[in-house]
C-alpha cells in the first residue's frame, strides 16, 4: 500500500496491532498519508488518534504490522537510527510538551542549536519569525509557566516547525484556542503547506477546520481508518462516520432539543 | 492451589531480574553519556547548583547541630572518665568514618533525591521526554546523566562540608560552653583521624552514596507511570530504596575498608 489513486504516500501504516493498557487499540489498521497534503486524523475520543501519531514518530511501537516513512519501516530500526528519521519529523504534543526549565527561546532554539550550525543571530531570526507566525511575538524571554496552556501549544507548534521538517505531526491543535487562534494556526498550517510543500498530520474534534483545511481524512472507527478525500468519506454510507458527523453538525443542544422534541411523543 | 503459587514465585522472579537487568542497562547509558560526546557541561553546572548549592543551607545546618550534639553527649560520657581531653577525638571519628558520609546522604535523598525523581516524572506526564526524543536528543544524555552525574560529585563535597560543620559545632560545645581546651579538642581530632583508613574511607562512602542516590531517584523518576500518582510514587520510593541502600552499603564498605 503505497499508491492510492495516483497519490504518492509519505507515511503508510500497514495491518498494525496494538494493545494498550490490556485495551486492543488498533487491529490491523492500514492507513496513508499523502506527500505534501494536510490529513485530518478524526474519530471520537479513545478512538486513537494520538497514538497514530505516536506510532509514526517511533515514541510508540506496534505489537504487529508495520509502519512506513518514504519506504522505511521504522518499526524494527534502533533508537539511534530513529533519531534520523525523526530529523525530518516535527511534533506538536496535546500540552506542548515545552522543557519548562528553560524560556520559550530556549526551547524553541533548541532542535537548531542541537542539529545546526547556524549563528546566534541566525537562530534568533529564525525563532522569532517562527514565534511571530504562530502570534506570539516578544515571549521569547518568558518560561512555559508565565503562559496560558494555548500560548504553550503554539509555542509547541514553533518549536515543531522551526527546523523545516519535512513532516509535521499536530495533535489536537486547535482544543483550547479562542476563535482567533484557530483560524491563525489554520491558516499558517495551510500556508506550510503550500508554501514548503510539508506534509502535515492532524488529529482533531474541531470539524470546521479540518474540512476547511483537509485534503484527505482518515476517521479511526473500531480500531480500523476509513479513508479517503474529505468529500468521498463525507459520503460514506457507514453509519458510524454518518452518527459523528450528524452529532457534530447539530451539536449538543440540538440533539438535546431533538431529543425532548421526541419525548412527549413517546409519552403519548 | 500449587500451580498458581509457583508461577506468581516465577513471574516475581523474572520480574525481579527484568528490573535489575533495566537498572544495570540504565547506568550503563549514564556511564557512557558521561564520557562520550556531546558533553553537557551547561546542563551539569546547572544540575550541580540544584544538588549542591541548594542543599547548602541544609547540611551546615545539620552538620552543626549533630556536632553539638556529639559535643555535650561525648563530653558527659568522657568526663565521668576524666577523658574530656579525648573529646575532638570521638567527635572527629564518629563523624568522617560514620555520621558525615550517612547522614549527609540522608539529607541529600531527601532534599535533591526526590527532587530529582519528581522532577524527572513529571516530565514523563507532560511528554517532555517524548518531546526531546522527537527533536532527537536522547532524554538520557539531555536529563538523566548530568543529574546522576552531579550527584555523585557533589556527595563527597557536601560530606566534607558536613565534617566541617560538625567538628564546629562540637567546638562551640565542648570548648566554649562546657570550658574544654581548644587546643587539646583540635590536637586529639587531627592526631586520631587518619587519611587511609578514615579520610579516604569517608570519601569512598560519599561517592558510592552519591551513585546509588544518583541512580536511584532518576531510574525511579525515568520509568514512573505517566499520572500523577506515578511521579509520588517515584518519589516516595525514591526516598525509601536509597535510604535502605545507603544503610545497607555503609555496612559492606565498612566491612570490607576494614575499619
Amino acid at each position: 500500500m503505497s499508491e492510492d489513486g495516483g497519490q504518492e504516500f509519505r507515511v503508510v501504516l500497514d495491518g498494525v496491532d496494538l494493545t494498550l493498557g490490556g485495551r486492543r487499540v488498533f487491529r490491523g489498521l492500514s492507513c496513508g498519508f499523502p506527500r505534501g497534503q494536510i490529513s485530518v486524523v478524526l474519530g471520537g475520543s479513545g478512538a486513537g488518534k494520538s497514538t497514530v501519531l505516536r506510532l509514526i514518530a517511533g515514541l510508540q511501537r506496534p505489537d504487529g504490522g508495520s509502519v512506513r516513512i518514504a519506504g522505511q519501516d521504522i518499526t524494527r530500526i534502533s533508537e539511534r537510527a530513529l533519531f534520523v528519521v525523526r530529523n525530518q519529523i516535527g511534533m506538536l504534543f496535546q500540552g506542548g510538551a515545552l522543557l519548562d526549565s528553560m524560556t520559550i527561546f530556549d526551547n524553541v532554539s533548541l532542535p537548531l542549536r542541537e542539529h545546526s550550525d547556524l549563528s546566534e543571530e541566525a537562530i534568533a531570526r529564525q525563532v522569532g519569525q517562527r514565534l511571530e507566525a504562530v502570534g506570539l511575538p516578544g515571549t521569547g524571554d518568558l518560561y512555559p509557566r508565565q503562559l496560558s496552556g494555548g500560548m504553550v501549544r503554539r509555542a509547541g507548534l514553533a518549536r515543531a516547525i522551526v527546523t523545516d521538517p519535512e513532516i509535521v505531526l499536530c495533535d489536537e491543535p486547535f482544543s483550547g484556542l479562542d476563535p482567533v487562534n484557530v483560524r491563525r494556526i489554520e491558516a499558517l498550517m495551510v500556508e506550510l503547506n503550500r508554501r514548503l510543500g510539508i506534509t502535515l498530520i492532524v488529529t482533531s474534534h474541531h470539524l470546521a477546520s479540518s474540512l476547511r483545511m483537509a485534503g484527505r481524512l482518515t476517521f479511526l472507527v473500531d480500531g480500523r481508518a476509513i479513508a479517503g478525500p474529505p468529500a468521498e468519506v463525507l459520503a460514506s454510507a457507514d453509519s458510524r462516520v454518518v452518527e459523528f458527523l450528524e452529532a457534530e453538525r447539530d451539536g449538543p443542544v440540538a440533539t438535546g432539543a431533538a431529543e425532548s422534541a421526541a419525548d412527549p411523543g413517546a409519552a403519548a | 492451589m500449587r500451580a498458581p503459587a509457583i508461577e506468581r514465585l516465577g513471574l516475581r522472579t523474572t520480574g525481579l531480574v527484568q528490573h535489575l537487568g533495566g537498572i544495570a542497562v540504565f547506568v550503563g547509558k549514564i556511564f557512557l553519556s558521561a564520557v562520550k560526546p556531546p558533553f553537557r557541561f551547561r546542563r551539569l553546572v546547572s544540575e550541580i547548583f540544584d544538588t549542591g548549592v541548594l542543599s547548602l543551607a541544609i547540611i551546615c545546618l545539620s552538620g552543626a547541630t549533630v556536632g553539638a550534639v556529639l559535643g555535650l553527649q561525648g563530653y558527659t560520657t568522657l568526663s565521668r572518665f576524666g577523658a574530656e581531653g579525648s573529646l575532638g577525638a570521638v567527635v572527629g571519628l564518629s563523624l568522617i568514618r560514620e555520621l558525615g558520609p550517612v547522614l549527609t546522604a540522608l539529607l541529600v535523598t531527601g532534599r535533591a533525591g526526590s527532587a530529582i525523581a519528581a522532577e524527572i516524572a513529571s516530565m514523563v506526564t507532560t511528554e517532555q521526554l517524548d518531546g526531546l526524543r522527537m527533536m532527537s536528543i536522547d532524554p538520557m544524555e539531555f536529563v538523566v546523566s548530568p543529574k546522576a552525574l552531579a550527584m555523585v560529585l557533589v556527595m563527597p563535597l557536601l560530606s566534607a562540608l558536613f565534617f566541617v560543620c560538625a567538628v564546629f559545632g562540637g567546638y562551640v560545645v565542648g570548648v566554649r560552653l562546657l570550658g574544654v581546651d581548644g587546643g587539646t579538642y583540635l590536637t586529639s581530632l587531627e592526631q586520631s583521624v587518619e587519611f587511609v583508613d578514615d579520610v579516604a574511607g569517608s570519601l569512598v562512602k560519599a561517592v558510592t552514596f552519591g551513585a546509588l542516590v544518583g541512580v536511584i531517584a532518576t531510574y525511579r523518576g525515568y520509568t514512573s507511570e505517566p499520572t500523577s500518582a506515578g511521579v509520588s510514587a517515584a518519589t516516595t520510593g525514591t526516598v525509601v530504596v536509597s535510604s535502605v541502600a545507603i544503610l545497607l552499603s555503609d555496612y559492606v564498605i565498612t566491612a570490607l575498608w576494614g575499619v
